[in-house]
């Protein structure tokens, strides 16, 4: 196996599994903000404590998610580097502005956000959780800027040595790509947090314990997840599939399964590609729906995967076929799943209803598939460039790396991961069994003898 | 403008040395130093809530480093690629001691933690030392600016070395004792009686070393890589910063001795820093050396971003920085004063 490949899949793993932990604290930390404005308003000290398990179970995963987070920067000097040294100029704007505006202002906040309540007024810790959640926010900016970046060059001009440069700072940070992956990627990371705190009260509900709490859990994972699963289809993920459609229309019929050009193309809901005979097996679609969506008109002529030459084409079909329609279906499954419940709320039948909270409460690993999803729908869609029409990604990797050091650090990496995740899910399962009155339920902490006065 | 930013990148990288510098130090010293699970606790607890912005400048100086120089970035991150996979590994180790040792009250589980942190500390500081080392003696450059270095060959100061040779272990082996000296001053400011008054001997005994270590590396250093002295003799006033370095040292020794432990870290500190900016003041404008050709060697200036995106740059660097700065004071203000064990925050999780 080459080095290319090595460095493919060690990017690949590393940065799926990185994914898992700041999809939930990005969309769990606008909750807990949320909890808190509640604690604060309503002088109820249920939300206090329902802030503070998530604050916990954040906590778990927020360090985990900077671990992970350090070996992606690192990689795109050890494995990528001549894919560093060509866009560095430009895309180093945005990585470093993430290091300047977001770690400092979470990294300062979060121990106190964690361990600081009692040294703060309740505004003051309201305002290092909103401190926190903004800092996991302007992160996630920077990062999508960068990647919207290498799916939609712009701002840039190539210089002598065929490094590219910054031209214009605006076009790179108002680019208009990178606002709508951003819009689409927090709200998918908002419903990733949304079902886990629906998914978790119901099970509180349904075993009969912290039912209060669970409640609350419900209510608000259920307010906030009808929101966002909406906004994930309108019009966050309507308008990124058009500029797909406008700036990688190979990536587009790759998505699509869209193998010869077509007036009036058929959406597609399920249906096996085949990319040697360019087909779709057992196709199951809706006439003339995708002509309609792309470009508002029934009969408008979209373009397969025929009209491109073949060097342009998505080096894996399948793989991007079936991450983009794993993502819309689940999409469309959570948007059901969110209107039910929404309504059964409304009518409040919702805490009764013991089918629903059982399908709220398995269903909360399918926003992390679909995010994941989503990811890989972008990243091989964009193949095989790695910054789309500039620079092949067969071109970038480090030359002097050999496939042999590739390999000692992936396995190194997946050794690592695996430990991490047995922690991780010790840790958090510990935490959901102790529930959230756990702090009130416990004695106080052991004082050491002498160490109770303070100054 | 290159050499603004090459000096704002080794500022960057000083500051992150002193400060993770004084946690990792914590973490090499916390089992010699703490033998009751409750110092252990303590130790950690002087670190816990800071920690983790310390490493944040790490971040922020790489992605300075990248936006600033991106060659210099992409050729020494795949020329040293596998300890600084290794540095990742210890970095993750080194977050999961400390985040997750609370989670658990069984003194078995903090325990394990504890030597987790620790072991990682004690190695990061030895391979942050022996990658100023290979800075330094330079690296085995090919005419395209890249190189990769195995992890050793014979132990040999030569053109083709590996990433480690007498040179650069020695070079960890200063950085060792420095961190280990800074991080037990950092504890003794932050706690009291027993605790406090063997973190001072603990300082004492790697002050020790650090008198024997100084000089050597110097004298090392400059047999190694005698270029290292041209833009002191050029510019005689870059004397200062070794003076400073044996100044910082003596008046540490004399600050323990009296019992100042904030002026004696304060001192320690001080030697770090004049030990990084002696040698980027030597070094300049070379960023990585080339042991085969010096003309392969990577400069400020052939390694630098475009001059738009540097001027760009200034702009937001500046009031970003100053942001930082601000978040910093306040952090520190909020968890300052010594250290008990019966303070803290609402929550299981403490440290």
């Amino acid at each position: 196996m080459n080095a290319l490949l090595v460095d493919r899949l060690q990017f690949a793993f590393t940065v799926t599994f990185h994914y898992l932990f700041p999809q939930l604290t990005m969309g769990l930390a606008p909750l807990i903000v949320v909890l808190k404005t509640l604690a604060i308003r309503t002088g109820d000290e249920r939300y206090n404590q329902s802030a503070r398990f998530w604050a916990k179970i954040f906590g778990i995963n927020f360090a985990i998610g900077v671990v992970t987070g350090i070996p992606m920067e690192f990689q795109f000097g050890t494995n990528w580097a001549h894919f560093s040294r060509f866009a560095g100029g430009v895309i180093g704007q945005t990585l470093a502005m993430e290091g300047v505006f977001a770690f400092f202002l979470e990294s300062a906040f979060l121990g106190l956000f964690l361990f600081g309540e009692k040294r703060l007024s309740k505004w003051g810790h309201w305002t290092t959780a909103l401190l926190v959640a903004l800092g996991s926010w302007i992160s996630g900016f920077f990062i999508v800027a960068t990647d919207a970046w290498m799916q939609h060059p712009v701002g840039y001009f190539t210089a002598q040595d065929g490094s590219v440069q910054l031209q214009s700072f605006w076009d790179l940070v108002l680019n208009q790509w990178a606002w709508w992956q951003y819009a689409h990627n927090m709200s998918g990371a908002m419903i990733t947090g949304s079902f886990a705190v629906a998914a978790l009260g119901a099970f509180y509900l349904l075993s009969r314990k912290h039912e209060e709490h669970g409640r609350i859990f419900v209510r608000t994972g259920v307010v906030a997840g009808i929101i966002f699963s909406c906004l994930q289809l309108f019009p966050t993920g309507d308008f990124q599939g058009r500029q797909i459609a406008a700036s990688q229309p190979p990536t587009l019929a790759g998505m699509e399964g869209l193998f010869h050009t077509e007036k009036g193309a058929p959406l597609v809901i399920l249906g096996q590609p085949d990319p040697v005979q360019q087909k779709l097996d057992n196709p199951l679609q809706v006439p003339r729906m995708l002509s309609f969506l792309t470009y508002r008109w029934w009969k408008a002529e979209v373009k397969g995967l025929d009209a491109f030459p073949r060097d342009q084409w998505p080096d894996n079909i399948p793989l991007l076929y079936y991450s983009y329609h794993i993502m819309v279906g689940l999409g469309t499954i959570f948007i059901a799943i969110m209107l039910l419940s929404a309504l059964l709320l409304w009518r409040q039948k919702l805490m009764q209803a013991r089918w629903m909270l059982w399908i709220l409460m398995v269903s909360f690993p399918l926003p992390y598939i679909a995010n994941t999803a989503g990811w890989i729908t972008a990243e091989v869609g964009r193949q095989p460039w790695i910054v789309y029409g500039l620079m092949r990604t067969a071109q970038g990797f480090s030359p002097m790396v050999s496939a042999g050091n590739g390999w000692f650090t992936m396995i190194g990496f997946m050794g690592m991961y695996t430990l991490l995740s047995l922690l991780f899910l010790f840790l958090v399962s510990r935490e959901i069994d102790r529930g959230p009155e756990y702090d009130i339920e416990r004695p106080a902490a052991p004082l050491v003898a002498g160490a109770a006065g303070r100054r | 403008m290159e050499t603004l930013w090459f000096i704002i990148v080794a500022v960057m990288v000083t500051a992150y040395v002193l400060l993770d510098g004084f946690d990792i130090g914590a973490g090499i010293v916390q089992l010699l130093l703490g033998r009751t699970a409750d110092e252990r606790r303590l130790i950690i607890k002087t670190i816990g809530p800071v920690w983790d912005g310390n490493e944040v400048w790490l971040l922020a100086a790489g992605g300075t480093l990248y936006f600033a120089f991106p060659l210099l970035y992409a050729s020494s991150f795949s020329g040293f690629y596998l300890p600084l996979i290794m540095v990742l590994w210890l970095l993750m180790l080194r977050g999961v001691g400390i985040e997750f040792r609370t989670h658990l009250e069984s003194p078995l589980w903090r325990h394990f933690f504890d030597v987790i942190f620790s072991i990682s500390s004690l190695l990061l500081a030895i391979f942050f030392g022996a990658a100023l080392g290979n800075v330094i003696r330079g690296v085995p450059m090919n005419g395209s600016g890249y190189f990769f270095e195995p992890l050793w060959t014979n132990f040999r100061v030569q053109p083709q070395a590996g990433i480690l040779d007498w040179y650069t272990v020695m070079a960890g082996v200063v950085a060792l004792f420095a961190l280990a000296s800074h991080g037990a001053l950092y504890v003794a400011t932050k706690t009291e009686g027993t605790l406090n008054l063997h973190a001072r001997q603990m300082a004492s005994h790697a002050w020790w070393g650090l008198l024997v270590l100084t000089p050597l590396s110097l004298i090392a250093t400059i047999y190694v890589r005698p270029q290292m002295l041209a833009n002191y003799k050029a510019f005689p006033l870059g004397y200062v910063i070794p003076l400073l370095v044996f100044g910082s040292l003596a008046l540490m020794a004399v600050f323990r001795a009296r019992g100042e432990d904030r002026k004696a870290f304060m001192s320690s500190c001080a030697y770090i820093a004049g030990m990084l900016v002696g040698a980027a003041y030597g070094i300049y404008p070379y960023v990585l050396p080339a042991s085969t050709d010096p003309s392969y060697s990577l400069t400020i200036y052939n390694t630098a971003a475009g001059q738009h995106g540097l001027r760009v740059g200034l702009v937001w660097w500046v009031p970003g920085m100053a942001l930082a700065f601000a978040y910093f004071q306040y952090l520190y203000r909020q968890f300052r004063g010594k250290v008990r064990l019966d303070e803290g925050g609402g929550g299981s999780t403490e440290y």
